[in-house]
């Protein structure tokens, strides 16, 4: 293995974590937008704010970690997906920008109707921000980000059947997510009744995101044909492993064991974000440049790789921290806003 | 790697000025919060220190109150940060697409700090009453010491765009990268310091006068003094400091960028007896309406009048930077910088003489503003150290145009950003005008 070949790997790492920290951060936004009216929603976005608060910017780095990596390591990948969907990348980025804003205000104010204001603009670029990440990829995945400055069609790159299916296929997976957690929080909380909430909506997240999956099967065979040769041939394993946990969390959820639906939800996003690099590899922008061609120097991808280790020392530990604390303050539902 | 230019189209001259303005928007929104990010930690654990060292119960209330402002702060930070790692691609894929190489190390390093600065920042904020005391005052050490590394790593990459070191480059690829050399460039530690020590009394200012308002309102109890003096001496103190700092960044200019110089002192003729123009307009060419100090920078530069400086005349037109608003801002910034001076001094004085604030309501006055003023010192310093490479993205090697995306409408996507900060803005304002009104304490960090 080299070094660009790990780095790779480590990049891709950061995107799955992302996915299930960032992601599900979103989809606390989704279920906050769909909470319905402000008194009877209130203790379900009250819980949401209590499992975000104190870990959300710290998911988000994530991301920045992600395109840290992918601008030094590999350049001319960064320069090109950047500069040909630079209209959804905007756009998810004034969603980040709205999303992180509005929940730090909605927890600085008092009236009802800013914390409807902010609320409505958190709950709202929550879902419009993993939809258009969604859409980078699936222009990506299908084809249509060759190398160059701007050198794809800068609407059609995101304006297509994969790129709307990557978008909603996002939203979902954030959703699923945040209703698993949510669930487990609330039980661990003792709160039954909003347990049971959020279990239901993660059932019926849990049964879209499958169906949304499998009617996407349909879609990449025919806008996108080497990604599905990709994911029916080599990546298979760990398609089959992605449905079968899905599959495994729905049960799970049945059975109400809240900690194992987790770990089994998790795994299966896990496992469909590696299934896309494994069906494309070793293409990188897809279908001719490769992650060796789109490489920095080695000396830089080897910089790179020990700056990020060490960090990892210093990162990792601490964020285990903040998350058994965080594990360890229980919602209150009682407590007074 | 492939020479991305080949494969470049022109953009059009519209699509630059958008390009360039959006990342001059977004810089410098989020360079306001980025000092306060540095320089409110260390502010918040003093004064937090202080609280559990004397048991003064004003000063564990202002640690609260500002608590809950570096929370939202550092949200609004944080987000208006991420957009500008975006927009490095999004606006500059010419730039990064051959140089990210070179220049992502400090990146790297940058994001590492911004982890430990969020994951450290939500131990402190929401578990306050969850550890004791001084695991929590602990606990927020890594948000300053990261807060601070994050500020140098970032400028280490700015300051590689005015002195680009560790690469070479071979009929335009990028060749012999040495990332080290890249970070540690020979501008890295005038503009490290100079930012560093803004950011501080940017923290300092501004914090002091939201108390200066109060104590001109006749609140003159502990709480509000302390709320003054606290932040106000920090920033006082450092003003001498920032005053030989930005000398030292100067003269820098003096022996690598010359031109850089010569713009922010509107300089044309290369020799000695160099004079130090205040104000003025060029008009055709020349500066109009400056007062002159004759002699005045080669005094400055080199100590003597016969100090020979260069001038504008030694580059071609077309590789001058627009030299009206990069003096115009340098003036600024210096003069701003100079007021700030005095107004220490004069809390200095009369502490010396009376241990009191000056009883002049002059003085509460100019320091209810003083924040505002830092504010502005800061953006002008970044318009000379942006607007004062110019032509040039990396200074000798890029032009600016080189590096914008090609891609068609790009004003567009500015026009769109202009409206989001702008509401933004009035949101920022308005939530942070709220908790120092009404002090709204979350209520994971209500008092006991």
């Amino acid at each position: 293995m080299d070094s660009a070949q790990i780095l790779l790997a480590v990049m891709w790492v950061g995107l799955t974590v992302y996915a299930l920290l960032g992601g599900a951060d979103f989809g606390g936004g989704v279920w906050d937008l769909l909470a319905g009216r402000s008194r009877s929603g209130m203790p379900q976005r009250r819980l949401i704010e209590h499992s975000i608060g104190p870990v959300w910017e710290a998911n988000h780095v994530w991301l920045i970690f992600v395109l840290v990596v992918l601008w030094t390591g590999f350049p001319l990948a960064f320069a090109s997906v950047m500069s040909t969907l630079y209209i959804p990348l905007t756009l998810a980025a004034l969603g980040i920008i709205a999303r992180g804003a509005a929940f730090a205000f909605r927890k600085a104010s008092t009236e009802l109707w800013q914390q409807r204001l902010f609320g409505g603009a958190f709950a709202l670029s929550s879902v419009l921000t993993p939809f258009f990440l969604g859409t980078v990829a699936g222009g990506i995945a299908s084809a249509r980000v060759p190398p160059g400055l701007a050198a794809g069609d800068v609407v059609g790159s995101w304006l297509n059947p994969t790129s709307l299916l990557g978008g909603v296929l996002a939203v979902l997976v954030c959703a699923y997510l945040a209703a698993i957690y949510l669930c487990d929080d609330a039980a661990r909380s003792r709160t039954p009744e909003l347990a049971e909430g959020f279990r239901r909506r993660a059932l019926v997240a849990a049964a879209v995101t499958g169906a949304v999956a499998l009617g996407g099967i349909a879609v990449l065979h025919w806008d996108a044909p080497r990604l599905f040769s990709g994911l029916t041939h080599r990546a298979l394993p760990l398609v089959v492993l992605s449905a079968v946990l899905g599959i495994a969390s729905i049960v799970l959820l049945w059975l109400r064991r809240h900690l194992l639906v987790r770990a089994a939800a998790v795994l299966a996003v896990a496992a469909v974000m590696w299934g896309w690099p494994v069906a494309q590899y070793p293409a990188m922008l897809p279908p001719a440049l490769t992650y060796r061609e789109a490489a920095a120097a080695p000396v830089v991808t080897t910089t790179v790789l020990v700056v990020a280790g060490v960090g990892a020392l210093l990162v990792l530990p601490s964020l285990v921290w903040l998350f058994l604390l965080q594990r360890r303050m229980p919602y209150d539902a009682d407590a007074s806003h | 790697m492939t020479p991305l230019a080949v494969l470049a189209g022109p953009a059009s001259p519209a699509d630059l000025v958008a390009a360039r303005t959006q990342m001059a928007l977004s810089l410098g929104w989020h360079i306001v919060f980025a000092c306060l990010g540095v320089g409110m930690p260390a502010l918040l654990l003093f004064t937090e220190w202080r609280a559990h060292r004397t048991g003064d119960a004003e000063y564990m209330r202002l640690a609260r109150r500002w608590a809950t402002a570096v929370g939202v702060l550092f949200a609004v930070g944080a987000v208006s940060g991420t957009i500008l790692s975006f927009e490095m691609g999004l606006l500059w894929p010419g730039l990064m697409g051959v140089y990210g190489e070179v220049i992502g190390l400090p990146f790297a390093m940058e994001g590492i700090a911004f982890f430990i600065e969020a994951i450290f920042l939500g131990v402190y904020l929401y578990a306050w009453d969850r550890l004791s005391p001084r695991a929590h005052l602990l606990s927020g050490v890594p948000v300053m010491v990261a807060g601070v590394a994050s500020a140098v790593f970032v400028v280490a990459a700015n300051a590689w765009m005015n002195q680009p070191r560790g690469f070479d480059l071979e009929n335009g690829r990028v060749t012999g990268v040495a990332p080290w050399a890249a970070v540690f460039n020979p501008a890295m530690p005038p503009q490290v310091l100079h930012m560093v020590i803004a950011a501080f009394m940017v923290s300092g200012f501004v914090t002091a006068g939201v108390y200066a308002v109060a104590l001109l309102r006749g609140r003159r109890d502990r709480y509000h003094r302390l709320g003054f003096l606290v932040p106000f001496t920090v920033a006082a103190a450092l003003s001498p400091v920032q005053v030989l700092a930005g000398d030292y960044a100067a003269r820098f200019l003096a022996d690598y960028q010359p031109t850089k110089l010569a713009a922010a002192e509107a300089v044309f003729p290369t020799g000695p007896n160099a004079p130090l123009h205040l104000g003025g307009l060029v008009i055709d060419g020349r500066l109009r309406y400056a007062l002159e100090i004759p002699s005045g920078l080669s005094m400055l530069v080199g100590f003597s009048p016969g100090t020979v400086v260069q001038g504008l005349d030694r580059v071609a037109p077309a590789d001058r930077p627009p030299i009206s608003p990069v003096h115009l801002a340098f003036d600024t910034m210096v003069g701003i910088g100079m007021l700030l001076l005095l107004l220490s001094a004069w809390l200095a004085l009369s502490w010396w003489r009376r241990r009191d604030l000056p009883a002049s309501p002059w003085f509460l006055r100019i320091a209810s503003v003083a924040g505002v003023l830092a504010v502005i010192a800061v953006e002008m310093g970044w318009v000379v150290t942006e607007v004062g490479r110019q032509p040039w993205i990396v200074y000798g090697t890029m032009r600016t145009f080189e590096a914008v995306n090609p891609a068609p409408g790009l004003w567009v996507g500015f026009a769109v950003v202009a409206v989001v900060y702008a509401f933004l803005t009035v949101a920022v304002v308005y939530v942070l005008r709220h908790v120092a009104r009404t002090g709204h304490v979350a209520p994971q960090e209500t008092e006991p």
